[in-house]
């Protein structure tokens, strides 16, 4: 063990050397996209249908492929089907999700100037899973389920940042987070209300779906989840150096030059977007914006400039592992939600524990 | 531009309706001048800061700012361990566009700006890692890399030894004359606001106050009636200039080193 911490050790600096460098700098996101990739098609061997990697690999590139798939393709129907019709839309799901959760988490903790905030402390979770199961007992369409999550989401945002400002403490990120954890507690019990009230036809979906799982993942879900996470991610990363100067407070950056409020509030628009996407697919994935941001800021430092990218690609493999592994571990299929929150926690209390004393951005 | 930086006018602040923190102050900071700004703890110095950077809005009267500013806080504390290449890059939040990253011209500017301050061999460490000397001087090189023409310092040499506080004492002057910096710092040294200050405003309480150039406005009976202590002028020569220093005269311990104390045994 000793000798497994001196060798991290010993690498950790380097890695963070080439990551900081101006040359070298984006060396590790574009390791981090070979690694995603890699991982998307080892995850489409994994289940109980055997699938080598080459075949996945090669039905893979035919689907991309633009033209006619050929006469007689060097694999079966069948293995076609799995690939194409069970496990390519999961694994997409699956990626995009943590891909967003990951950027979310770290302009979440950046924003706040805390590193122990993720979507599911400030109530945005609890908030768009809300919106989300309220419009679910109400039959709304998959358009309409994206939409009630995101404006449940952004009500508990503003909710708390409401709840902050009556405290007479405005931005500071204790506040903030507290207030967090009381609305998402709020919501927590109104989602609570509305199980205890629905019809027992609905209720086993509702609650499957709570739990955050990416079982029945169809072109439909991806669509859902990819054009406003993909779009949402887009603006955040154009916006990732501006997240470095509201991370040094309110006062310090109004005084840069920063409108402090409009910033603040675009990047929480856009990180509700995200959640609400996310939580209206697939329910709610915690831990995964809590963990990431910190596993990021050991390789690439603090900087967001290279911090956004590098969470973003290392949240997409951290829920594509996770779920690689509720779909392998036992027979019946854990929700992935439960993964991440039984991963999470250790990881963060072992972050909390080594942090002792130093920066976050030390890790 | 006019030659007035910073105009202040009738300004007033009460956090609670009858009580007012200072009231009626009229000021005015010339372009390029260093301007001190004193007063005991509770005063309103913090306050009147804040009303001077937008923070908060004063309960009476007006402030004119003729210029950019840039703010070095009393602590600065940042939670995510920047490189001090990143802190001073974030002083080109005006020049890089919303959607944008800063450029290869806004690094090279920064760097020249670290050079400046003989600092840019620290330009990859962690600003955490710095002594507070070191920091203020990073704070300093972001001011002016930000293209600033106003530097609103609160108590920049008061977690600094004595070294450090020469230095930042030094680079508030060579700021304000080579670069044409205007610098307001608030202090509670009134010989440094002696040493290095054009103006002065001395924050009295309620509506009095003085203000002026700082050799008339910092007398013994001003800080007197300021701090409700002595404080005695001194004025020395040395390589062959003259200077003037401030000095609190202890009641207790002064006597007790004349020896007309006598020390009581248990």
């Amino acid at each position: 063990m000793a000798e497994i911490t001196l060798a991290v050790k010993s690498v950790l600096p380097t890695v963070r050397e080439a990551a900081f460098s101006r040359r070298h700098g984006w060396a590790l996101p574009m390791l981090l996209s070979v690694g995603v990739l890699l991982a998307m098609l080892a995850s489409l061997c994994i289940g109980s249908y055997p699938m080598p990697f080459l075949q996945a690999a090669r039905i893979v590139a035919h689907l991309a492929w633009p033209f006619p798939l050929p006469a007689n393709p060097p694999w079966s129907v069948k293995e076609q089907t799995v690939v194409q019709v069970v496990r390519l839309p999961r694994v997409l799901l699956a990626t995009i999700a943590g891909l967003g959760l990951g950027v979310s988490g770290t302009a979440l903790q950046g924003l706040l100037r805390n590193p122990l905030v993720d979507p599911n402390i400030v109530g945005v979770s609890s908030g768009a899973a809300f919106g989300g199961i309220m419009a679910m007992l109400w039959d709304f369409s998959p358009v309409g389920i994206i939409g009630a999550a995101f404006c449940g989401g952004m009500l508990a945002m503003m909710l708390t940042f409401g709840l902050a400002k009556l405290s007479h403490a405005g931005s500071d990120s204790m506040i903030l987070i507290l207030s967090g954890v009381f609305v998402g507690a709020f919501f927590l019990s109104l989602i609570e209300f509305v199980k205890f009230v629905s019809p027992d036809s609905k209720l086993p979906t509702m609650i499957y779906w709570l739990l955050g799982t990416f079982v029945g993942a169809d072109a439909k879900k991806i669509a859902m989840i990819a054009i406003p996470t993909l779009i949402a991610t887009s603006i955040l990363m154009c916006l990732r150096w501006r997240i470095n100067l509201l991370s040094l407070g309110d006062l310090d950056a109004k005084t840069l030059g920063v409108n402090v409020r409009g910033l603040r509030w675009l990047v929480i628009a856009l990180v509700s977007l995200i959640v609400a996407s996310q939580v209206a697919v697939s329910g709610v994935v915690a831990w995964v914006g809590l963990v990431v941001p910190h596993i990021a800021r050991m390789f690439v430092g603090p900087d967001h400039r290279r911090l956004l990218p590098t969470g973003a690609l290392l949240g997409a493999l951290f829920v594509l592992i996770l779920d690689d592994i509720a779909r392998a571990l036992v027979h019946a299929e854990v929700p992935v939600g439960v993964f991440t929150a039984l991963v999470g926690t250790p990881v963060v209390c072992f972050l909390l524990w080594k942090s002792q004393g130093k920066g976050w951005g030390r890790e | 531009m006019n030659n007035i930086a910073l105009q202040i006018s009738n300004l007033g602040h009460a956090y609670k309706s009858d009580r007012w923190l200072f009231r009626d102050y009229n000021t005015q900071v010339k372009r390029g001048e260093v301007f001190a700004l004193l007063g005991p703890n509770g005063c309103g110095k913090t306050t009147l800061l804040k009303i001077l950077l937008g923070a908060l809005k004063p309960a009476a009267g007006t402030v004119a700012i003729d210029g950019r500013m840039a703010f070095v806080p009393q602590l600065f504390q940042v939670t995510f361990d920047y490189s001090v290449m990143d802190m001073v890059l974030m002083g080109r939040a005006r020049q890089v566009g919303l959607f944008s990253q800063p450029s290869a011209e806004d690094e090279e500017a920064a760097m020249a700006a670290l050079e400046r301050f003989g600092i840019a061999h620290f330009a990859g460490h962690p600003f955490h890692e710095l002594s507070g000397g070191e920091r203020q001087l990073v704070i300093f090189a972001r001011a002016l890399v930000s293209e600033a023409d106003i530097l609103i310092l609160d108590e920049p040499t008061s977690a600094l030894d004595l070294k450090n506080q020469i230095v930042v004492l030094d680079w508030i002057t060579r700021l304000s004359h080579q670069d044409g910096l205007t610098v307001l710092f608030t202090t509670h040294h009134p010989h440094h606001a002696l040493a290095v200050a054009d103006d002065a405003l001395l924050m009295l309480g309620g509506t009095k106050y003085a203000a002026g150039a700082a050799s008339e406005v910092l007398s013994e009976d001003n800080l007197h009636a300021l701090y409700g202590v002595d404080i005695k002028l001194l004025s020395f020569e040395h390589s062959g200039h003259s200077h003037e220093t401030l000095v609190p005269v202890l009641p207790y311990a002064s006597r007790a080193r004349n020896g007309s104390t006598a020390r009581e045994s248990r």
